[in-house]
């Protein structure tokens, strides 16, 4: 349980947004995200994100569904049990493509999603510190690291002067718990200064 | 001095010069309020049929498949219609979320999330049947491939009865996946604002902690598009593993080659006009007009006159292939079980063309399409002409095949079939009572990430871009991603 201190800026226009986030990024401060309630366009570039590597990790896990299907089948009705099906081949690979297309579909589908959940932290129960409510409304809410070098007021200036509608200081637990969010949110979460 | 063009045929996909917060509160606010009479009338009336569907289902597990009048020659009747009836209805969801999203057609954000809740719901009614059509449904897991204690015996891989297994197995997981993933950062936008502690927590559990960072969004941008890449061929192929059902037997009228494009267009017209069927009520009684405009409805007909237009062609192929092949089980099948209105199912035939084939027509008129009341009206009538085509497929071919001294009694069901089904729309309509009142019906995030370019507060917004001096435009706007 790691508490640290960050500086909070709210903004709620894209064209105020990306300008500042240049600013604050050739200022020198470290943001640790931009929490905003639909994927804005552009912003993972902004912000020198490195694309996501889930749809090679999704190939993979299709891949595993086919030869999965393709070992599975072939040994049951060549090796296992071969049965004379109206006098077909025992290795009848067309007639078990739709099967193996499925398999293929199912396991990189339940793979991904699974992978997705496993990267970002989310699970059923899981709780994090959310910065704004209106994260999830209608705000694009930017959230930067205090190291003991950053002047928090300062920052907060600078935020307030690039046009953030609203700056926050606030003390709160990095990672994620388990837990209910109004109690333990008393506990790990406080607001430093307005 | 501007060169300007202005698309007719663009309109605003949100109407009302939304802000954020004000599409956040249309669409929310319905979950946070308490039901309607209409609701609460609507639920029990579902519950009531659910409640009778089980009492059917009951009969038909401890007395036998009898119970459905099902006999020689007739084995499959309303149940496997009824099966790829609520299997075709499905694929419209998947459709409108999956295709729509490669072909990076915007006005999919109004209608896609409800559309992907009837799939999942009709999928879910839709395997009912091929379960409770076992006889012995306490076996049921029989048709899994598990090393068992029984030689091991294994599942017969060849059959399209067991690619049916492994399609729609996969098709309920998929959807599943997808629509979900999808709700999300709604389950957070609605936790969010949360006014009492069980809310916040039941949709804090529903929401896996979503916190709306960039590098979850990004992530999030590239599951979708895998998922709707992956759901593509997988509704293709569903429906055409369904139509193998059919296609891969020896009987005539459905030894045939054009069932898989024929039953795939099939499925997408009627689940289109399901999804017509729920959305005029849905955006009427919530008051989201502006977000499942008359431009939705416009475009979803024009979907349903070329897909009904396609099944019309394959019926006249299929007709025309039944004179031409000069086979004479395929010209009886065709021009006297099925076309001649006189014989014993001709009604059910004619019925069908009526419904599917001559009505949907209507919709080449712009100002029909634009009609809330026709495409109501129009929406059922396909529904129901949809039921009748698998109804005309499955028991004609079934009651006169080959030799005449098989031939059967007239076959019709019993209130036990009738029950069955009625059942599936219990469940169906629970369920969706039950999503229309604690789930946002509209995808929130993705209307907002369209609210800016296409709703109506674009134009204006482009005039003070327009206003601008030129060498302000260049330097703002030139793109240097």
């Amino acid at each position: 349980m790691a508490q640290k201190k960050f500086v909070v800026g709210c903004f709620d226009e894209e064209k105020v947004l990306f300008p500042a986030v240049k600013q604050v990024r050739t200022a020198g401060y470290k943001i640790k995200d931009v929490y905003t309630p639909f994927p804005v366009h552009g912003l993972d570039h902004a912000l020198g994100m490195r694309e996501t590597s889930l749809h090679t990790a999704g190939f993979i896990y299709g891949i595993t569904g086919t030869t999965t299907a393709i070992s599975c089948i072939t040994w049951i009705f060549t090796k296992d049990w071969p049965l004379n099906i109206g006098g077909k081949p025992h290795f009848a690979l067309p007639a078990w493509i739709p099967i193996i297309f499925e398999l293929t579909v199912l396991f990189a589908a339940v793979g991904m999603v699974m992978t997705f959940m496993w990267l970002c932290q989310m699970a059923p129960g899981v709780k994090k510190h959310h910065f704004h409510k209106r994260a999830t409304d209608d705000l694009f809410v930017m959230v930067i690291e205090c190291t003991e070098k950053t002047n928090a007021d300062d920052l907060k200036a600078l935020l307030a002067s690039i046009g953030a509608v609203e700056t926050d200081i606030q003390v709160a637990e990095e990672d994620w718990w388990f837990g209910t969010y109004d109690k333990e949110n008393e506990i790990l979460y406080k607001q430093v200064s307005h | 001095m501007h060169l300007k063009y202005e698309s007719q045929l663009r309109e605003p996909l949100v109407y009302g010069n939304k802000t954020y917060a004000q599409v956040t509160e249309d669409i929310v606010r319905p979950i946070e309020a308490k039901p309607s009479r209409l609701w609460y009338i609507g639920f029990y009336i579902a519950v009531a049929l659910l409640s009778f569907g089980a009492y059917s289902v009951y009969r038909e597990v401890t007395y036998g498949i009898g119970q459905w009048n099902l006999n020689k020659t007739i084995g499959w009747g309303w149940d496997i219609t009824n099966f790829v009836w609520w299997v075709g209805i499905g694929h419209a969801g998947t459709l409108i979320s999956a295709v729509l999203l490669l072909f990076r057609q915007g006005w999919r954000t109004g209608v896609n999330r409800a559309a992907e809740a009837m799939t999942i719901f009709a999928v879910m009614c839709a395997g009912q049947f091929p379960i409770f059509h076992m006889g012995r449904v306490w076996l049921a897991f029989f048709v899994m491939p598990y090393p068992n204690s029984r030689g091991p015996l294994w599942v017969n891989f060849n059959s399209p009865l067991l690619w049916d297994v492994f399609a729609i197995s996969t098709y309920f997981t998929v959807s599943l996946l997808f629509w979900y993933s999808g709700l999300l950062p709604d389950f957070a936008t609605v936790r969010d604002r949360a006014k009492t502690a069980l809310r916040k927590k039941l949709y804090g559990i529903a929401s896996f902690g979503w916190s709306g960072s960039t590098k979850h969004w990004q992530r999030h941008e590239s599951l979708s598009l895998i998922l709707a890449g992956l759901s593509t061929p997988l509704v293709l192929s569903v429906h055409t593993i369904v139509s193998f059902d059919f296609a891969t037997s020896v009987i005539p009228g459905w030894h045939t080659t054009i069932f898989p494009p024929y039953f795939v267009a099939g499925a997408i017209f009627s689940g289109f006009a399901m999804v017509q069927t729920l959305l005029l009520i849905v955006r009427k009684v919530f008051g989201l007009t502006d977000y499942i405009t008359i431009g939705h409805i416009d475009l979803m007909n024009k979907v349903i006159v070329l897909t009904g237009s396609i099944v019309g062609i394959a019926y006249l192929t299929e007709l025309f292939m039944g004179w031409y092949s000069q086979n004479k089980y395929e010209g009886y099948t065709f021009w006297y079980s099925r076309a001649y209105l006189f014989s014993p199912y001709g009604w059910s035939y004619w019925g069908m063309m009526a419904c599917n084939v001559i009505s949907p027509q209507i919709f080449w008129s712009r100002k029909m399409r634009r009609n809330v009341f026709v495409t109501f009206f129009m929406s059922i009538i396909v529904n129901i002409g949809m039921w009748f085509e698998r109804f005309v497929i499955i028991v004609t071919s079934l009651y006169r095949d080959y030799l005449p001294s098989s031939w059967s009694v007239y076959y019709s069901p019993s209130i036990w079939e009738i029950g069955f089904y009625l059942g599936t729309f219990g469940l169906f309509f629970t369920c969706f009572f039950l999503f229309a009142k604690y789930f946002p019906v509209i995808a929130v995030a993705e209307i907002k990430y369209v609210l800016k370019r296409s709703g109506e507060s674009y134009k204006p917004a482009f005039e003070e871009i327009e206003a601008q001096p030129f060498e302000a435009f260049v330097h703002e706007h030139a793109h240097t991603h």
